[in-house]
């Protein structure tokens, strides 16, 4: 076997016949371990890299466990004819696979390599350096722009945005396929202008035909309280069908393909 | 390439009044049929068995009151009453009349019967005592084998009580040629006879049989085409009148002569469909390949411009929706297990022709608008999918799948090819299958299958190796030892394939008593006529005409077998955590929990009938009081903690359908002690046994006959339908459970395989979501599963179906093969469906 198939990572799930993220049907690998704190995240478990304990319906259970990228793979492949027949692979998500530098890629490709496509998605906030480690491997980068002004991408996600913008830039030139990915968060960045803003910047990227708006839901909202943590949007309702359909319009009105929902 | 007419065409009104007025009332069982039987009966005492069965028929068919339904351009209905049915006391009679005060309130397929009616068979069944294929049956039954069925082992009730049905006739000949053509044939087949054969008697017998047959469905149809004349002169709607006049045109030239038009041939067929299901009352009388010989019918009205694609889709309409007027009465217990008044008539499109080259056709894509349309659970709507399928059929059928009718379900012409080339059938006629029923593939109008010939539920011998072969304080099975003595999963194993292939054996004599009878008591000379080689052999289908002949008993409960043997094999033998006492303990006390809720219910109106035929009453409170006390648990509370910490670490064991190689590996071992020992019987017509994996409904009814088992399902429960994993138990998404199942041997079960799974709506949503489904479908084919079903809808509408029954009356649910009405079905299997793992799109 090739070294870099016992390259080890932390994930915390592995999720089947998955059909939201990228094209056709996919496993999603969920790396844990994230640089962003976003108050709406529906994954709260993905955040830390410590692998923690939570409980669900009275019942505790470990998040996170390391595996090597033969292992992941091994169960990746049971997937193989559903891919093969709907054009699908396997997507990264997480947490935020630049998170894991040594892992995440080798996983890509030892993907890429046995012929499934691949897909991540991403914040992409991290060196540029560590970015081009993935793109070799990686078919389509599904990349988060939450914001477009920084003090505002901070509050919400205790991270500024420049870093991220600027990486959308390269990877925009880089990648092979870039799609912009927004998710719509009441009282952070549903405006109609905040959306423009964001559309407008992703065409300007020049290689970005797709956009994707995500409507903001509270599914996660238990865990949080499963991992003895408060979960600070619970006043906030999922914006309207209406409303979405507003904002697809001006996405689409800044001459992108857009849609709502991955 | 082949490009196909896929534009959506309107459904005109009168289907929406067809359909209003089938389900205006509950449908009613009348009489007309069984007093006419034994009006002729009574007169041909002596005479051969054949012949009176002519005479019958012939008797029946000249007498029956015959009705033209309003706005019907279709006609021929078997009662007065929309969705009626006939008796047929021939076969058997006395569950009826034992059940005549409660049929029009059981839960499961109630049926309106009038006190006029309960008088005139109270009559009739006078006569049918000592007479009927059930009592013959019975009386030739060995007694083990009949002391096993009263013990549940294994229910060959649908032919012990009924018709056989479940065959798909040469419809194209009679479309072709006519009966005309078939009288022809017989004559021609009888004058060729040579008195000195040794069987020349019985030949000629039959043949004249089929030619008095024939001759009644001429002389049916001819009542039809007058009733219509007359109605058209009393007729002051010029448009209607103009029907009429057209209808009383066609039914006085078909099924005489062969069709001419599209029209005639629908016409045609449906005097087939329907008087196959007067002859008898077996029910799966399957279409089968409609788009096929239906299509040259269309292609030469269109092409020559006689009709127009809506004019052609509303008469199609009009042939679901009189499939739908047929029903069928069956006694309390069958009814659960069949339940939602199916017919099973299954009608499939798509696939390979006889050369291997894609059939489609513009007729499958209308077949699939016709389901939408009428939107009701006749025809059982199929489709065959092979790597040359056009994509657009998939995506069409995918429409129809989301709209969570049920339909259609989805077959594998690269199994199901292969399956029956391996039963002896030729290439071409291997091309040529469709389905019957649920899901067992045959080659038309040459088969008589006997499929549906038993369910046989394979928890049951398991049980029995726990009792050391004992049910019920009676020594049924064999001696297989003291289970807590068993020193190796090997030996254990052992015990399960000694128990199961000996009521394997007594299944096959009970069912070999039951196919005897119906030769003897029960041939059918009109559904013989369209069967090769019956003409030729001059012998009914009953008495082996047929080309093709099988029996095929179908097995379920594959998934709890494979958990059960696996959670034994691992906490005894390989863990060593826990004894086999453990096990049987536990089971015995239910792993420390009440009894099934459904099941104590049933047990307390048992109990409270009793006390109320003893002439007492009884208060809410006290039936209340019963209740409680039938289902509580009375372990201590130690032993029930005991018990539950067992169940606690068989429910963390690894299960059948998350795709783990190694317990799939062993379900499909499982499996084989089932369809292995099966197909080395044979049966009295001179074909074989062949076993199928699929369960109809009767996965809830038999699970209420069947204590804990070691997976850690608790008694009374349902057991897993078809080889779909155990309800609740596939974690890991739709592909995982389909990885799981294709991992089973599906090319010994010829007799039919059925997987279920269960969608919510959002996972098929948009055209992506159609194009991944497609693509599903497709994966699990390459992986060679041979059938697949699927349910759309949500939880919570089924949830609320439950509670408002009167929002939801026209929902359909797929069952098991097949679909119904969801709020005809019982509460358990209801609940059963609900919790049927719902797959979303993650």
């Amino acid at each position: 076997m090739e070294e870099y198939l016992n390259t080890k990572g932390r994930i915390f799930d592995i999720q089947r016949f998955s059909v939201h993220d990228g094209p056709g049907i996919r496993t999603i690998v969920f790396l844990k371990g994230c640089y962003l704190r976003c108050r709406w995240c529906c994954n709260p478990e993905s955040q830390q890299y410590d692998i923690q304990q939570m409980t669900m319906g009275g019942k505790t259970k470990t998040v996170g466990r390391d595996v090597t990228v033969a292992e992941v793979m091994e169960e990746v492949e049971r997937d193989r004819v559903y891919y093969d027949r709907s054009g699908g692979g396997m997507t990264l998500s997480g947490g935020e696979s630049l998170a894991q530098p040594e892992f995440a890629p080798a996983l890509l490709r030892a993907a890429k390599e046995s012929g499934i496509n691949t897909a991540m998605e991403s914040t992409g906030f991290a060196r540029y350096e560590i970015i081009q480690r993935y793109l070799p491997y990686l078919d389509l980068y599904l990349m988060d722009i939450k914001h477009m002004n920084s003090e505002k991408h901070k509050a919400f996600t205790t991270q500024p945005n420049e870093l991220i913008l600027e990486n959308a830039k390269k990877i925009a030139r880089d990648a092979k396929k870039l799609i912009i990915r927004t998710p719509v968060i009441p009282t952070f960045n549903d405006s109609p202008e905040e959306i423009r803003d964001i559309a407008r910047f992703a065409k300007s990227l020049g290689t970005v035909e797709e956009m994707h708006i995500l409507p903001y839901h509270r599914l996660g909202s238990d865990k949080y309280q499963g991992l003895g943590r408060e979960y600070s949007l619970s006043h906030i309702e999922p914006p309207s069908k209406e409303h979405m359909n507003r904002l697809l319009e001006i996405v689409k009105s800044e001459g992108l393909r857009g849609q709502i929902g991955g | 390439m082949k490009t196909f007419y896929t534009d959506k065409i309107a459904k005109s009104e009168r289907i929406t009044a067809l359909v209003e007025d089938l389900y205006r009332k509950m449908p009613e069982i009348e009489a007309d049929r069984a007093v006419l039987l034994t009006e002729s009966y009574k007169e041909t005492e002596g005479e051969p068995i054949i012949t009176r069965r002519a005479k019958a028929f012939a008797h029946i068919l000249e007498n029956i009151p015959i009705t033209i339904r309003d706005k019907e351009l279709i006609v021929g209905s078997a009662t007065k009453a929309p969705r009626g049915c006939q008796v047929f006391p021939e076969y058997s009679f006395e569950w009826l009349e034992s059940e005549f005060e409660t049929v029009a309130t059981r839960i499961a397929d109630p049926f309106y019967i009038a006190d006029e009616t309960k008088k005139t068979l109270h009559e009739v069944y006078k006569y049918w005592k000592g007479k009927t294929t059930s009592e013959l049956a019975t009386s030739y039954m060995t007694p083990e084998a009949y002391e096993a069925f009263q013990h549940n082992m294994y229910t060959p009730g649908n032919y012990f009580f009924n018709g056989v049905g479940h065959i798909t006739v040469n419809y194209a000949k009679v479309l072709k040629d006519g009966y005309l053509g078939i009288i022809k044939e017989a004559k021609e087949a009888r004058s060729k006879l040579d008195v000195g054969d040794a069987d020349y008697n019985k030949r000629v017998h039959f043949l004249d049989a089929v030619i008095l047959s024939c001759e009644s469905v001429i002389k049916y149809a001819k009542r039809y085409s007058s009733l219509a004349a007359s109605e058209a002169k009393n007729c002051s709607d010029m448009k209607r009148r103009a029907e009429l006049e057209d209808i009383s045109r066609i039914c006085d030239y078909v099924p005489e002569h062969g069709a001419t038009s599209f029209k005639e041939a629908l016409q045609s067929f449906w005097f087939v469909q329907m008087l196959l299901q007067m002859e008898s009352s077996g029910h799966s009388i399957s279409p089968g390949r409609f788009d096929q010989y239906m299509y040259p019918y269309y292609k030469a009205d269109l092409d020559s411009g006689k009709i127009t694609r809506e004019s052609a889709q509303e008469l199609l309409d009009c042939i679901w929706v009189k499939l739908n007027d047929l029903n069928k009465c069956r006694d309390a217990v069958s009814a659960e297990g069949f339940a939602g008044y199916s017919l099973f008539q299954n009608l499939i499109v798509g696939g390979q022709d006889e050369e291997g080259i894609d059939a489609t056709n513009d007729l499958s894509f209308m077949c699939i608008t016709a389901t939408e349309h009428v939107f009701l659970p006749q025809p059982s709507f199929s489709i065959r999918v092979w790597n040359g399928s056009p994509h657009s059929l998939l995506l069409r059928a995918a429409e129809l799948t989301r709209t969570g009718i049920g339909f259609p379900a989805y077959y594998n012409d690269e199994v199901i090819i292969p399956q029956l080339l391996s039963r002896g059938l030729t290439i071409k006629e291997a091309r040529n299958y469709n389905i019957i029923g649920c899901v067992e593939p045959q080659t038309s109008g040459k088969t008589d299958g006997w499929h549906d010939a038993a369910f046989f539920n394979m928890c049951r011998p398991l049980e029995l190796v726990f009792s050391n072969g004992v049910d019920k304080g009676v020594q049924i099975g064999p001696r297989t030892g003291d289970v807590t003595k068993m020193t190796s999963f090997e030996e254990f194993y052992g015990a399960y394939k000694t128990q199961i292939e000996y009521f394997i054996k007594l299944l096959v004599n009970a069912i070999n008593a039951i196919d005897v009878a119906h030769a003897e008591r029960c041939p059918l000379p009109f559904e013989s006529c369209m069967v090769d080689d019956c003409i030729a052999k001059g012998r009914s289908i009953q008495e082996g005409g047929a080309k093709y002949n099988f029996s095929g008993p179908q097995g379920f409960g594959v998934a709890n077998m494979a958990d059960s043997m696996w959670a034994v094999k691992t906490l005894v033998f390989d863990q060593h955590k826990y004894s086999l006492a453990d096990f049987k303990e536990a089971m015995d006390n239910n792993y420390g929990e009440d009894m099934d809720a459904h099941f104590a219910e049933k047990l307390t109106k048992e109990a409270v009938k009793e006390v109320i035929a003893g002439g007492k009453t009884i208060s809410e409170s006290d039936v209340a009081k019963i209740f409680t006390e039938i289902r509580k648990n009375r372990c201590s509370d130690s032993d029930k903690a005991k018990y539950r910490k067992l169940r606690e670490d068989i429910e963390a064991l690894p299960k059948f359908g998350n795709d783990i190689s190694e317990v799939d590996q062993f379900a499909r071992d499982v499996t084989y002690c089932y369809t292995r020992p099966m197909e080395t019987y044979r049966n009295p017509r001179g074909g074989m046994f062949q076993a199928g994996l699929y369960p109809v409904s009767a996965n809830v009814l038999l699970g209420g006959q069947t204590g804990s088992t070691p997976d850690g399902r608790l008694s009374f429960t349902p057991v897993a339908d078809g080889v779909s994993p155990a309800a609740g138990r596939d974690v890991k998404g739709p592909t995982a459970a389909a990885n799981s199942v294709s991992c089973l041997d599906h090319f010994i079960a010829s007799n039919g395989t059925l997987f279920n799974m269960k969608f919510h709506p959002t996972a098929l949503a948009g055209q992506q979501g159609l194009e991944n489904f497609v693509s599903l479908v497709r994966g699990y084919f390459d992986k060679k599963g041979s059938h697949m079903q699927f349910n759309v809808v949500s939880r919570e509408t089924l949830r609320d179906a439950q509670k408002n029954p009167d929002k939801y009356r026209s929902l359909v649910v797929r069952v098991a093969g097949y679909s119904a009405l969801f709020t005809t079905l019982s509460r358990a299997l209801q609940d059963d469906i609900i919790k049927r793992t719902e797959q979303g799109g993650f």
